[in-house]
């Protein structure tokens, strides 16, 4: 396979997983305005600051206003992390490696694109929000559908899971980057209301409100939340799952290749952290600086990844 | 006013009773109810728009990707009729090869006084780093769309050689999914030759021209301009069709003396190379040294017989238009049997008598630039008004050298479905033909364009045109 196809499929896959994630985070703040509208503004400036673009969003609308970060975050083809500028770099990096592409994912991605592009063309009003976000989710499923239903299990499809669970997993690390605060021991003594309603959020923007409560009986516990995001191999957005799954793609891959690459040793390392350390070990070393480990040792992967299989010269 | 030309109709004649090979279609389009076929219609454009058979037109900021409008009217052809055509281009597309070999070596075509030297000489699209340069298997043109148009029920004209980077294989496949997948019916009714074929043909072919360098199974690879370009596509269809992989210059590199890709196991050389890139932009320390598509120093692993490049570079030389006008010497010269296919009589601007002659008579006639192509720069002077006529008298006269004229046509017509039913366009045909060392294959059809403005001959997609499913019948 080329290098430069390899390069196509894991953005490609990045690219969809980002918007799939930012359309969760216009959800969790949605919610915040429509019930917490004295926290909403700290709210967005903490959404912005998930996905990075803080700087570009003050520097074309000032300060965070529910509706313009929305419309930021949406559709605006000046922010290159807008939901709609990523599905657009997505299907380019789909039609750069169409020959790798079964014709059911290529369909689903052009669709996908199609659709939002229609969509997204005028400024979305309040009482649309939930359906687009939905399409978006949906559209975004469609096309993992199509890859799991019809692709090859070979290096295609390792590249483009590996783009898949790197991107979830530094969504999943830039989320708790923003709230390591709420989650700390300290904060459950304190138990207001405020961080009640923040530690929802948390669970909404990763979209694993549900799920954290059938596995917890419906006890929200700040440090059950950050374990359950960090370590717990059983939610698919977890960092542990994430990167064991990074692990499995490259171990396929190694064996394909016939070569154990050091992008390989890094997430081995990074896994065998979740291993050895439980929540009170990780609060003890801190919560925040383990987090930003994480995130560096994400940037070192990405890179490394980049390298190890040829992307580019 | 002008008396109104009558067209040949290629489903009706010049009457109104359906001609043999239109019979069978004509009864089942008789049963059918024209707003089921209109819907049809906009069923097939959403399925291309899916599938992303789009192309870009140049200097058009607005639409990066638009579909070209496809017409499920199917262009039919008899068996009979076709097998002339077929033997037309064969003899033609023959003559081609050797003419390239020749002119690239002892040019004993100029020593015969068959063609002025400076036709070569003098010509931009003469490639000296071509000279004495023998490809893998003696092929220079490894694929060629051979452009004809018709003007009566025998008389089939060759309008264009294309023997550089022939375009439109794609849309011919596709046609033929998208008519199987809306009226499988009819093919059940009515027996049409398979192109469906042609993918594996192109991978025997070039695979077939392998240079001495490779062993075991040759290594293919498409070379594309990128996803910006208008063929795109194509370039993508052809590389998935044939399993090899679409390649873009910055993925290759001369490794070892070989062209080779970076692969995610790393450089793995390359055999054959189809390329989609032109001449110019192949290799910038051959040719431009700007160039950002080609690959620095191909051209010397080339010379060196280390890849084959498809087609060759420097084959432009023999679709110029301005050789093109000599055709029928070349053929009779290389095959020593008068042409089977008709060349539309064509005065060179180059010479003083013809410019007068176009000069006199430019409301007449279609003036075309040497290096042209794709319809642009081009003046069809029946269509043309007072001004674009003294316009182009304007820059005629400046350059004359850069033009070539040609009576209009009468082009035959095939109807298209429009909302008041069938209603005649004007159509041509590029047949797309294969050359290796040891076969010449034609896909039987081709791709049949159909100007969609009333009374328009300029086919061009570029300009408005449309494509059709075009069918062969079994004998």
């Amino acid at each position: 396979m080329l290098g430069k196809t390899a390069g196509g499929l894991f953005w490609m896959f990045r690219y969809l997983e980002r918007a799939e994630n930012t359309a969760r985070m216009i959800d969790a703040g949605l919610r915040i305005s429509l019930t917490r509208s004295s926290a909403a503004e700290s709210e967005w400036t903490s959404i912005l600051s998930s996905t990075g673009l803080s700087a570009a969003y003050k520097a074309a609308h000032g300060a965070p206003d529910g509706p313009k970060v929305i419309d930021f975050l949406l559709r605006d083809p000046n922010n290159p992390g807008s939901i709609l500028t990523g599905i657009e770099a997505a299907r380019m990096n789909a039609r750069v490696v169409r020959t790798a592409l079964t014709r059911e994912v290529w369909e689903a991605v052009n669709e996908c694109y199609m659709v939002l592009k229609r969509l997204l063309a005028q400024q979305i009003e309040d009482r649309d929000l939930p359906r687009v976000l939905q399409v978006i989710r949906q559209r975004s499923a469609f096309v993992r559908g199509a890859l799991h239903g019809t692709m090859v299990r070979n290096d295609i499809f390792n590249f483009a899971r590996i783009g898949t669970f790197y991107e979830r997993a530094d969504n999943t690390a830039r989320i708790l980057d923003q709230k390591y605060y709420i989650l700390l021991p300290s904060v459950r003594l304190v138990g207001s209301p405020s961080d009640n309603v923040q530690w929802d959020t948390i669970l909404r923007a990763t979209s694993t409100t549900r799920a954290y409560q059938t596995l917890h009986d419906g006890d929200v516990d700040p440090k059950a939340i950050a374990q359950f995001l960090i370590l717990d191999g059983r939610l698919p957005r977890s960092l542990a799952f994430c990167y064991s799954k990074i692990g499995d793609n490259l171990g396929y891959l190694e064996k394909e290749y016939g070569a154990h690459q050091p992008s390989h040793a890094l997430v081995d390392s990074v896994c065998a952290k979740f291993k050895a350390h439980d929540m009170n070990a990780i609060f003890d070393y801190g919560l925040h600086e383990f987090i930003t480990d994480f995130l560096r040792d994400s940037a070192a992967l990405g890179r490394q990844i980049e390298i190890d299989y040829r992307f580019s010269e | 006013m002008a008396k109104k030309p009558t067209y040949f109709d290629e489903m009706f004649g010049h009457g109104t009773d359906a001609r043999a090979p239109y019979a069978d279609y004509c009864d089942w389009f008789l049963n059918e109810d024209t707003r089921r076929l209109l819907a049809k219609s906009e069923e097939a454009e959403a399925l291309f728009r899916l599938i992303g058979v789009t192309f870009n037109v140049y200097g058009d900021p607005d639409a990066t990707e638009r579909l070209i409008p496809f017409d499920l009217v199917p262009r039919i052809i008899a068996a009979r009729e076709w097998a002339k055509v077929a033997k037309g281009i064969e003899q033609r597309v023959r003559a081609i090869n050797a003419f390239l070999h020749d002119i690239y070596h002892r040019q004993e075509i100029v020593r015969a006084g068959r063609l002025p030297a400076e036709m070569i000489a003098r010509n931009d699209a003469f490639l000296p780093e071509m000279i004495g340069v023998t490809p893998p298997g003696d092929i220079y043109t490894h694929i060629v769309g051979t452009d004809l148009v018709r003007t009566g029920d025998d008389e089939f004209f060759v309008l264009e050689d294309n023997a550089r980077t022939p375009s439109g294989v794609s849309y011919m496949l596709e046609n033929r999914e998208t008519m199987l997948h809306m009226f499988p019916e009819l093919f059940s009714k009515i027996k049409v030759q398979s192109v469906n074929q042609y993918p594996r043909s192109l991978r025997k072919s070039l695979s077939g021209c392998a240079p001495d360098a490779c062993s075991g199974r040759p290594t293919l690879a498409v070379l594309t301009p990128g996803i910006h370009n208008s063929a795109y596509y194509e370039h993508a269809f052809l590389a998935d069709q044939m399993s090899a992989e679409l390649v873009e210059g910055h993925d290759l590199r001369v490794v070892d003396g070989r062209v080779a890709m970076r692969t995610t196991r790393g450089y793995k050389p390359i055999d054959v190379l189809y390329r989609r890139v032109d001449d110019e932009y192949l290799d910038p320390l051959n040719f431009n040294p700007d160039s950002m598509l080609g690959v620095p120093g191909i051209m010397d692993v080339y010379r060196a017989g280390g890849i084959t490049i498809a087609n060759a570079p420097g084959t432009g030389i023999a679709d110029d238009k301005a050789i093109y006008s000599y055709m029928p010497d070349i053929v009779e010269f290389y095959t020593g049997e008068k042409a089977i296919l008709k060349n539309v009589p064509t005065h060179r601007c180059s010479e003083p008598e013809a410019l007068k002659y176009v000069l006199d008579n430019l409301a007449d006639l279609v003036v075309k630039e040497v290096h042209g192509s794709g319809g642009y720069g081009m003046l069809v002077g029946p269509a043309a008004s007072k001004k674009e006529i003294a316009d182009f008298r304007t820059k005629l006269e400046a350059t004359p050298d850069n033009y070539i004229a040609q009576p209009t046509l009468a082009l035959s017509t095939v109807p298209i479905l429009t909302d008041a039913g069938l209603a005649p366009r004007h159509v041509d045909l590029r047949p797309f033909v294969l050359v290796s060392p040891d076969r010449i294959d034609i896909t039987p059809g081709g791709l049949t364009r159909v100007a969609l403005t009333e009374g328009s001959l300029v086919v061009n997609s570029s300009q408005g045109g449309g494509t059709k499913d075009t069918w062969i019948l079994e004998e």
